[in-house]
């Protein structure tokens, strides 16, 4: 086994032209399936994240695995790129097309292929929605747990691809802790099941490669999920705070009375302004910093730790605690979280969701930086934690046609990432690298891990043809980046020459 | 230089050595999975020596030791701070290391609930066969920035790489734990471990001995109770019972050839064999002797998993079948990760 460092093509291009192609996806799939004309594929330019669309040469909607095989296999045999798509709800870029490559939509296998209840699991087609799979199984009293915010629009291909978290991550886990199997095919158009209907199986765990690789490897026709019994009870607190870093030190005070919430979110004063101005959720304006607790499991179980938890907050310094009194009402809480995003979106036309970890203790630091910051690039930044698991989103407010804003946005949300890295965190804890993280990859990472990716995509594309310009950096790219990434004490890049 | 640091120059040089003489290494701890694996090729790299718990701070849920650190240490530790290593990592002997616990992916009896090794592995420090220091992963919850490189080296059993250090979530400890024993057969006994994992109660182990169920709930004192009396059935005190599973201790474990584990739907019937152990919900099924690796593939196939052998594979043999196309990506991952082949030569696959 020789052992040659490569690096991946920056622009790959097929080997035919676009005509030829639309007649050979054409020889297998039906004409409203093959959609070549700029008008049909205006609406695949982007996905969540907007700011910079793109229209691929092609994309095809396939109906079926064997149809999704053989549009492998012709861009195989053509060397074509490749980018797939679910429901494109993604906010890191990561399904934005490529102009010279083929876009591969997966809204069309939508279908929930067998239901277990016994066995506790389901096989689905990777264009159900996530919410769709626990709407399928509440009367087994079973549920999929992984609940990303735009669970009722987003497709759990998407949520395999990107290995998507939600607000019950501490408790349940992400989607890598909540899926059994996966049917993968590969760039050749073979078909290989990795996972088993047990829990684990032998050699390599691929599917925790697989889960979070963001279409870089290959794609899914299918999708085994766990289910879980469908708790009893659920009810949340609603804690306010007059200081931020009292909220952050609440937090760990949870976790060291041995307190694992179902979830626990914090929002700081703008994100409550915005959401109480949107949808009235009840939320204490008077508040620095507020906290969302769910407990869940049996009625004993929840009243239990509902005690428990609202002695901590109390002894935390908490203000004002409020519990849920009913399922409406817990509900109402939840929805202002929920709509902190469109919220935020109604204050400026704009806005950058930020996707940082870092852990819980740096938090106070972190949050005064991110104030400096608003004043160094003279914009505002509402934050939204997922404080159970040290997930930050910091929503940098602007207006894209006012002046350099849109440029001053970009480089605060940098300048975030670079922070979560420099406290030991990462610059994406569940909306993926994509585009939109491609070079804090190069901060995050040097350039031997990098060729350690750049490897293990190499040994499934070796062309480079998956989801060209995503989620793992080339080094060249990095190269000429250039940000100083200090790995213990080394230099970056040694043996790149600087130009 | 501190010794820490000595221990890796003397990985580097060990591995630039075996290299230049295209001699493959076996990266050991104590050796207490030994017997796991199609043979044991190499010389030895030992980890003991770097050792050590370099964070610790138990609010942020996430600890980071050295791969030498005896496993027991580590539970200590946390133990002394009323948390614990979820997943109940068999140790299999008295000197077991985190980082064989890391590197052989296995759990114990809390695996079905609360899940296993590669579910709680946040990030790894591997150094490569180039001798290059390597961070995947991290010290934080989520993280998604890059491939999953980490959870790929647990149960990986050093063939990729040296795991300097790793950073694992850990748990609080329930507030109490309860076991409730059930005289059952096989067979229904496999319709029990379903039923009960299918109800909302705070279940963390199941297990039928070849005579009776047991059924663990843990979590606060009330969730218990509450558990219990929808379950019902006699409570019982034994407490070595689910230490005697996990290690293996346990009289069925006591048995000399070949000891294959079949993981598989939890509601798979029982196989042929009338005297097998069944665990984590109906998932996995012990088998001693009967049959063959291909016989109980065959079976496993059926229920949507696999064969493996476990204890006592002849030297050379294959311990798990699968499909080529399965196995073509294993190679590639391997190719990947350690082009020269300089890891762990046949400890996981006959051909690579």
């Amino acid at each position: 086994m020789g052992h040659i460092e490569r690096d991946l093509k920056e622009y790959p291009v097929a080997s035919v032209n676009k005509e030829t192609l639309v007649k050979e996806f054409s020889s297998f799939l039906p004409t409203e399936s093959v959609k070549h004309e700029t008008e049909d594929l205006t609406p695949f330019e982007c996905d969540g994240l907007t700011a910079y669309p793109q229209i691929p040469l092609i994309a095809v909607l396939p109906e079926n695995e064997e149809q999704v095989c053989q549009v492998m296999k012709v861009c195989n045999q053509f060397k074509v790129p490749i980018v797939f798509r679910g429901a494109g709800t993604g906010l890191s870029g990561g399904a934005i097309p490529y102009d010279q490559g083929v876009l591969l939509v997966l809204t069309k296998l939508k279908r929930i292929v067998h239901i277990d209840p016994v066995g506790r699991y389901a096989v689905v087609q990777p264009g159900v929605r996530n919410a769709a799979i626990s709407e399928a199984t509440k009367k087994y009293n079973l549920y999929y747990a992984p609940d990303p915010s735009s669970q009722i629009a987003c497709s759990i291909g998407g949520n395999v691809a990107e290995n998507s978290g939600g607000v019950h991550c501490l408790k349940y886990g992400l989607t890598v802790n909540n899926i059994l199997s996966v049917r993968f095919v590969t760039i050749e158009g073979d078909i290989v099941e990795i996972g088993s209907k047990g829990l684990d199986s032998p050699g390599y765990d691929l599917l925790a490669l697989i889960t979070g690789s963001e279409g870089l490897l290959g794609v899914l026709t299918e999708v085994t999920v766990k289910l879980l019994p469908t708790p009893e009870k659920a009810q949340v607190i609603m804690a306010s705070f007059d200081d931020v870093e009292k909220a952050g030190l609440a937090v760990a005070d949870i976790i060291a009375a041995g307190i694992i919430p179902a979830g626990l979110e914090m929002m700081d004063k703008k994100a409550i302004d915005a959401v109480e101005q949107f949808i009235g959720a009840g939320y204490p304006m008077d508040a620095a910093a507020m906290l969302l607790c769910e407990s869940d499991g049996s009625i004993e179980e929840v009243n239990n730790e509902i005690k428990k938890t609202t002695d901590v907050l109390y002894k935390s310094g908490a203000t004002a605690v409020t519990v849920s009194t009913d399922e409406a009402h817990r509900l109402k809480l939840w929805a202002g979280r929920k709509s902190a995003f469109p919220a935020v979106g109604r204050v400026l036309p704009d806005y950058f969701c930020m996707d940082g970890t870092i852990p819980r203790k740096r938090l106070p630091q972190v949050l005064k930086r991110i104030a400096e910051m608003e004043e160094t690039f003279q914009l505002q930044c509402a934050n939204v934690f997922h404080a159970g698991d040290g997930n930050l989103h910091p929503l940098i407010m602007f207006d894209a046609n006012e002046g350099d804003q849109l440029h001053r946005a970009e480089l605060f949300g940098a300048a975030i990432l670079e922070l979560c890295v420099e406290v030991g965190g990462t610059i994406t804890g569940e909306h993926g690298v994509g585009i939109e993280k491609i070079n804090q990859m190069c901060v995050q990472f040097d350039n031997h891990e990098l060729q350690t990716f750049l490897n293990l995509k190499l040994a499934f594309d070796p062309d480079g043809r998956l989801n060209p310009g995503k989620a793992i950096p080339t080094l060249n790219r990095c190269a000429e980046f250039g940000h100083m990434h200090v790995h213990r004490g080394e230099e970056r890049f040694p043996d790149i020459p600087r130009f | 230089m501190s010794s820490i640091e000595t221990s890796i120059d003397q990985f580097k040089s060990f591995f630039a050595d075996a290299k230049k003489r295209s001699e493959c290494v076996r990266i050991r701890g104590s050796g207490s999975k030994d017997f796991y694996g199609v043979s044991l090729e190499g010389t030895i790299v030992d980890t003991r020596d770097f050792s050590g718990i370099t964070e610790y701070e138990p609010t942020e849920l996430v600890l980071t030791a050295r791969s030498g650190t005896p496993l027991r240490v580590i539970e200590d530790t946390l133990s002394e701070n009323n948390q614990m290593l979820a997943f109940e990592p068999p140790h299999m002997g008295p000197e077991a290391t985190f980082g064989g616990c890391i590197a052989s992916g296995l759990s114990g009896p809390r695996r079905a609930s609360q899940g296993a090794v590669r579910d709680f592995v946040l990030g790894v420090r591997l150094l490569n066969a180039d001798g290059l220091d390597l961070q995947f992963g991290g010290k934080v919850m989520k993280n998604v920035a890059g491939f999953d490189v980490s959870r790929l080296i647990a149960g990986s059993f050093g063939t990729l790489g040296l795991i300097l250090e790793s950073s694992i979530k850990v748990l609080p400890k329930p507030e109490c734990e309860r076991t409730i024993f059930f005289d059952l057969d096989n067979q229904t006994a496999i319709k029990k471990m379903n039923e009960l994992a299918g109800m909302p109660i705070p279940l963390s182990g199941t297990c039928f001995d070849g005579n009776r169920l047991a059924a663990r709930l843990s979590g606060s004192e009330i969730a218990v109770k509450a558990g219990h009396q929808k379950i019902g059935g006699e409570a019982s005190d034994e407490k070595e019972f689910w230490h005697s599973i996990r290690e293996q201790s346990h009289p069925f474990f006591q048995s000399e050839g070949c000891l294959y584990r079949l993981s598989v739907n939890p509601t798979a019937p029982e196989t042929k064999s009338t005297n097998g152990l069944i665990e984590w919900n109906g998932s996995t099924r012990w088998i001693w002797n009967e049959g063959s690796l291909e016989e109980h593939q065959e079976f496993a196939g059926q229920y949507g998993g696999y064969a493996t052998v476990f204890r006592g594979n002849q030297s050379g043999k294959s311990i798990h079948a699968m499909s080529r196309e399965l196995q073509v990506l294993q190679l590639k991952i391997k190719q990947a990760m350690d082009p020269q082949g300089v890891f762990g030569r046949q400890r996981l696959f006959t051909e690579f």
